[in-house]
């Protein structure tokens, strides 16, 4: 038996099927993945997202302990409530972890980092805290449902206390506001519009029930991984991880290099990094049928348009892919050397099949962003 | 619980044998198979007159997570492919005994049905597999 969140039962209750995520029983779907995802792009859809680990730094040099701790910069941060997307990496510029950071107030800011990376995390923000005077504590008395889909909002308002909706609904895109006992920011993981809610764990089994009572379909980590990966956005551990630094993961925009007289942890390897021509995280669409996975081999089409393409110079691989219910095809996120495309080849159980370089990402807001 | 037709033959691996009056038999995978890998998105059919032993792949069912052999459960030669899968992979979801049959074979005289799971001991296998 794993870790299990506050919403374990009731989610049991609803049918969802369970999988092991790291080291955590967490529902893979209720019924059907793929009415999941449509549930989210055309309409609403709920997720437990309680594995992911929440922790609160609190002091007077927060801030500056952040700018040094992120690659990106949390100067940009000037409103409470706004929240910045960055990675935290090595002084080899690996990505030990990608992370929201929420600005709360001038002495407290909250970090929402991935659940298979808790245990690191904890450990490396914590050995930096220490010199700044920054308190680190993981609120594991906090739950965490993302709300996400076109109507998302509209079916949450209901839930809050009448004087307290107007609050609700002038969160800006990737803000937050605390609101009694929770916290709502308007950012996810989905590439559609929504709220992300950290409350109570004791009040998250009734907030889930509301939620679904308004007709905000549950859905499970498989729509999460097909949502997230038709909008473009990175899952650790595929598509980064330690021995890959954010400029070839897709990442150079949460790079802040600007001012060049901040001193960020990764800084100097990150500098040597910048526009040396390395491997780029790349999207593809597959031309033919069939499904793109991860670690597929990707090489040049000597002739694409040949009846029997012939495979030839490895140009990368496949960090994440799947099957895209939104294109209806199969559609991956690749590392590839540089200037990769616009047709490549990708190996599928020792047959090369056809597929398309194209600028990630393939799907936000309902709409697809590719031509296809 | 997965549905198990008594008028079928089964497989360790999650296929079912249908006996067609014409001597060939139809085979898919089992309720059981399509529940366990969700949503069907891609399928891979083998060649008609394409020749088969027992235990082989023969064809690849794809969910939107994982990619899964199939495996032919007679020897014989691939008579029909249901070419419909192509296009509507999720027959194999919502019809897996009917319509989202994958392929018949003309099995050879010599082979041998022994192997085969009545519908009672492929039960009972779903049931100690728990």
């Amino acid at each position: 038996m794993g870790l299990r969140t506050p919403l374990y039962d009731t989610q049991i209750a609803q049918g969802a099927k369970i999988i092991d995520f790291g080291g955590w029983d967490m529902p893979l779907n209720f019924g059907s993945q793929i009415d999941e995802h449509h549930a989210v792009r055309r309409d609403a859809g709920i997720f437990d997202v309680s594995h992911m680990c929440i922790v609160d730094l609190t002091g007077a040099r927060t801030r500056a302990f952040l700018r040094f701790l992120l690659a990106n910069d949390v100067a940009k941060l000037t409103l409470p409530g706004q929240a910045l997307y960055s990675c935290m990496v090595l002084p080899s510029g690996g990505v030990i972890d990608d992370l929201i950071a929420y600005f709360m107030s001038e002495s407290w800011f909250r970090l929402v980092v991935n659940a298979g990376t808790r245990r690191k995390d904890l450990a490396w923000i914590g050995e930096h805290a220490g010199p700044f005077g920054v308190a680190v504590r993981e609120r594991t008395d906090l739950a965490m449902l993302a709300v996400q889909g076109p109507n998302a909002i509209a079916k949450t308002l209901p839930l809050l206390a009448p004087e307290r909706r107007g609050a609700a609904q002038r969160i800006a895109r990737f803000s937050g506001a605390e609101i009694d006992s929770w916290f709502v920011a308007r950012t996810g993981y989905t590439g559609e519009d929504g709220f992300e809610i950290m409350l109570p764990a004791v009040e998250a089994a009734a907030a889930w029930r509301a939620l679904v009572a308004q007709g905000i379909a549950p859905a499970g980590l498989g729509a999460r991984d097909t949502l997230r990966l038709e909008a473009g956005l990175n899952l650790y551990g595929n598509d980064m991880d330690e021995s890959r630094h954010p400029l070839e993961s897709g990442l150079a925009w949460t790079v802040a290099f600007e001012p060049a007289t901040r001193d960020f942890i990764g800084r100097a390897a990150l500098t040597r990094a910048r526009g040396t021509g390395g491997p780029a995280l790349v999207g593809l669409v597959l031309e033919d049928r069939g499904v793109l996975r991860k670690s597929q081999q990707v090489s040049a089409a000597t002739d694409a348009e040949a009846a029997a393409p012939r495979a030839s110079a490895s140009l990368g691989e496949v960090t994440s892919g799947t099957f895209s219910p939104t294109l209806n095809r199969a559609i991956a996120l690749a590392r590839l050397a540089p200037g990769a495309g616009p047709k490549v080849l990708v190996d599928i159980r020792g047959k090369a099949h056809a597929a398309r370089v194209v600028k990630p990402p393939f799907v936000r807001n309902g709409k697809i962003l590719i031509p296809v | 619980m997965s549905k198990i037709p008594g008028d079928l033959h089964y497989t360790r691996s999650h296929e079912w044998v249908r006996r067609l009056p014409s001597g060939q038999v139809e085979v898919g995978i089992t309720d059981h198979a399509q529940e366990a890998l969700g949503d069907l998105v891609y399928v891979e059919v083998p060649q008609v007159s394409r020749r088969l032993v027992a235990g082989e792949a023969c064809a690849v069912v794809e969910s939107v997570k994982a990619a899964s052999d199939v495996y032919s459960p007679v020897s014989g030669q691939v008579a029909a492919s249901n070419d419909d899968l192509a296009q509507r992979p999720e027959l194999l979801n919502s019809d897996p005994y009917g319509t989202g049959w994958l392929m018949r074979v003309a099995p050879d005289a010599s082979a041998a049905a022994g192997a085969l799971l009545t519908p009672a001991e492929y039960a009972q296998f779903l049931a100690e597999a728990g």
